[in-house]
């Protein structure tokens, strides 16, 4: 029996079943360097995120938060403990499981990493593109599809260098929900952004959380958007905090 | 289908990757487009080395030739004996011979008065020794002692003889130290032993050299009847002849002079080493700028990967900008190479001409060239770790 605590004054009480969890981690570890520079990051880390649910994960700079997302998010291979992701796990799973799993998965960085040679229009297709089935006009019509919700209708023939810092994080947030994915991992996808834009980002993310049942896991130190999450989960000195409520 | 593969269309991200950086682009393709020029010049002066070489053996009127086992190539023959050329006439299927002479000798040039060396053939003007119908006409001319016939091919160097008896001049010079008149031109083109060519009489090319046996010849040809076996025919005559001559059949004596250039000078080799040269460098340049280009790009490519893309799809976006480069790099070197071949062949005479084989092997030298640089480059990219993006 697990009890979710809603900070939007909305409490959930559930049992999910396996299917339901889109992330289940099990007393993952890791460490970064080698021999005597070997440094233990992650400490016996578990939690779980169901389908639709809203997470963000705070702490202090170096406490791992950015290693479990990358773990999360199968770019990392584990070292000890367990993840699962949608039933699969990640612990001695092949190239070909991890590059299928993250088809999945949505990543907006921190460094919003938009390819600088395509458009605001075409950087959000290379996430549409990922979709299966869908003629190249429904993949563009995808992508003008996010970039209006993100705000930038009239930004999308605009090269990256052409965009100021919020816009390009805007691009990069539309270029990972295009792809449709179960579960999106945000590495502080506001921190470029002015209160408002951050807050109209925090609550599209939300809004695909609820409609789509898709799962969130958001790091962040943004105190103005706390309100917004599920569930708050805390680190430190890799180590995971209790919830707070 | 063309809307099949129009509605599965990608982003040209290969193409745009190459462009946007319009400066290195043009680098890599001038790169290309050197090693393209580099290897198009060096395999089209060995070709034209040697289909020059043999410029003269194939307008031959002959069938089979008889040639000293001691001469090496056109610009060595020795001399074997004449009656060995009347001694294969008593064979069924031999209906005509001619027998000539092939030597080098100095040409004054009448405008500079400076000299050169010109291969200079000296045969009956009665007899048949080139396959043009105007030939017979011209070669009565030499009769007369004292007359040439001078092909219009030959290089400059040997003064505007050409314009001159074009202009009605009389064009008169010294040839071996002794004055000849030219009586008319004819067309064979130079090569690299001979920078022009020369036909007169027997008795003129005697009196020209005059230590020369009047039963010695340096080439002999015979023709045969229509529907004999000159492969037969040359066997049997072979058999039937002392071992002081070699027969040949015409494509046994272009082969000949071509393998002397092939394989008893380094002419041949050199070609091909600077052709080799220019694919190396080729590869090296297209290297450095496909490594460097997925440097540059490693961050996207690691934000790829992450976004779930497969490795085999990056490389091929990596494959296809080697094909870009090959393609874009291949026109302007292939133009260029036509260019070239021109002006070679316009100052030099040399039969350089670009034929289909040659512009094949070049452009899939460039694509060889771009698509192992692209593999090479590639490894860059299998090292990407899209974890080191966050």
């Amino acid at each position: 029996m697990t009890k979710y605590i809603s900070l939007t004054n909305q409490v959930q009480l559930s049992t999910p079943s396996v299917q339901d969890y889109a992330v289940k981690v099990n007393e993952l570890s890791h460490w970064f360097g080698e021999g005597l520079n070997r440094r233990k990051v992650l400490d016996r880390i578990s939690m779980e995120i169901s389908l639709g649910e809203f997470v963000l994960l705070a702490g202090p700079s170096g406490c791992g938060k950015t290693t479990l997302l990358t773990l999360i998010g199968a770019l990392r291979r584990i070292e000890k403990g367990d993840i699962s992701i949608f039933g699969s796990k990640l612990l001695h799973s092949s190239r070909h499981t991890r590059q299928r799993l993250r088809r999945q998965i949505g990543m907006i960085f921190q460094g919003h990493n938009l390819l600088r040679c395509l458009t605001a229009e075409q950087n959000v297709q290379m996430g549409s593109d990922l979709l299966e089935g869908l003629s190249y006009s429904a993949r563009r019509d995808q992508a003008r599809f996010w970039l209006r919700s993100v705000g930038l209708e009239d930004h999308m023939h605009k090269l990256p260098h052409d965009l100021s810092g919020g816009q390009k994080q805007r691009v990069a947030i539309a270029r990972a929900l295009a792809a449709r994915p179960k579960l999106l991992l945000a590495d502080e996808p506001t921190a470029a952004l002015d209160s408002v834009t951050g807050r109209e980002i925090v609550d599209l993310l939300k809004g695909l959380a609820n409609d789509q049942s898709c799962a969130v896991l958001m790091v962040t130190h943004d105190q103005r958007i706390l309100d917004v999450a599920d569930r708050l989960l805390s680190m430190e000195d890799g180590k995971l905090l209790p919830s707070i409520g | 289908m063309r809307s099949y593969f129009w509605q599965k269309r990608r982003i040209p991200l290969a193409w745009l990757l190459l462009s946007r950086q319009p400066l290195r682009l043009f680098v890599a393709l001038a790169g290309i487009c050197f090693a393209g020029i580099l290897m198009f010049m060096q395999l089209g002066f060995r070709d034209g080395l040697f289909d020059a070489s043999v410029t003269v053996h194939r307008k031959l009127d002959a069938d089979l030739v008889l040639i000293s086992p001691r001469s090496m190539s056109s610009i060595s023959m020795t001399g074997f004996p004449r009656r060995r050329l009347i001694q294969a006439m008593a064979h069924e299927d031999v209906v005509g011979i001619s027998p000539v002479n092939w030597n080098f000798l100095i040409w004054r040039n009448p405008e500079t008065l400076s000299t050169r060396a010109i291969l200079t053939l000296g045969f009956e003007p009665n007899d048949l020794l080139l396959k043009d119908p105007d030939f017979t006409s011209k070669s009565k001319t030499l009769t007369n002692f004292g007359r040439v016939l001078f092909d219009e091919l030959s290089r400059n160097e040997f003064g505007p003889i050409k314009e001159w008896f074009k202009e009605g001049k009389v064009v008169e010079t010294e040839l071996s130290g002794k004055r000849v008149r030219v009586s008319g031109l004819i067309s064979l083109g130079p090569n690299f032993g001979a920078d022009g060519n020369l036909l007169t009489s027997r008795e003129t090319y005697l009196d020209l050299i005059p230590n020369t046996s009047p039963g010695s010849i340096e080439l002999g040809l015979i023709r045969l009847r229509p529907d004999s076996n000159k492969g037969m025919v040359a066997k049997s005559l072979t058999a039937s002849l002392p071992l002081d001559v070699k027969v040949l059949t015409k494509e046994g004596f272009i082969e000949f002079e071509k393998n002397y250039w092939r394989s008893s000078t380094s002419i041949g080799f050199i070609f091909t080493l600077g052709a080799a040269l220019g694919f190396v460098v080729g590869s090296v340049i297209v290297y450095q700028i496909l490594y460097s280009d997925v440097s540059d790009h490693l961050p996207e490519y690691a934000t790829l990967m992450a976004m779930g893309y497969r490795l085999e799809t990056l490389l091929g976006v990596v494959c296809r900008e080697g094909f870009l480069l090959a393609i874009m790099g291949y026109l302007p070197a292939y133009i260029s190479g036509q260019l070239l071949y021109l002006l070679v062949r316009n100052s030099t005479k040399l039969p350089i001409y670009m034929d289909t084989q040659k512009s094949l092997l070049i452009f899939f030298l460039i694509l060889f060239m771009c698509m192992a640089s692209a593999l090479f480059a590639m490894r860059r990219l299998i090292d990407a770790d899209p974890a080191e993006i966050f």
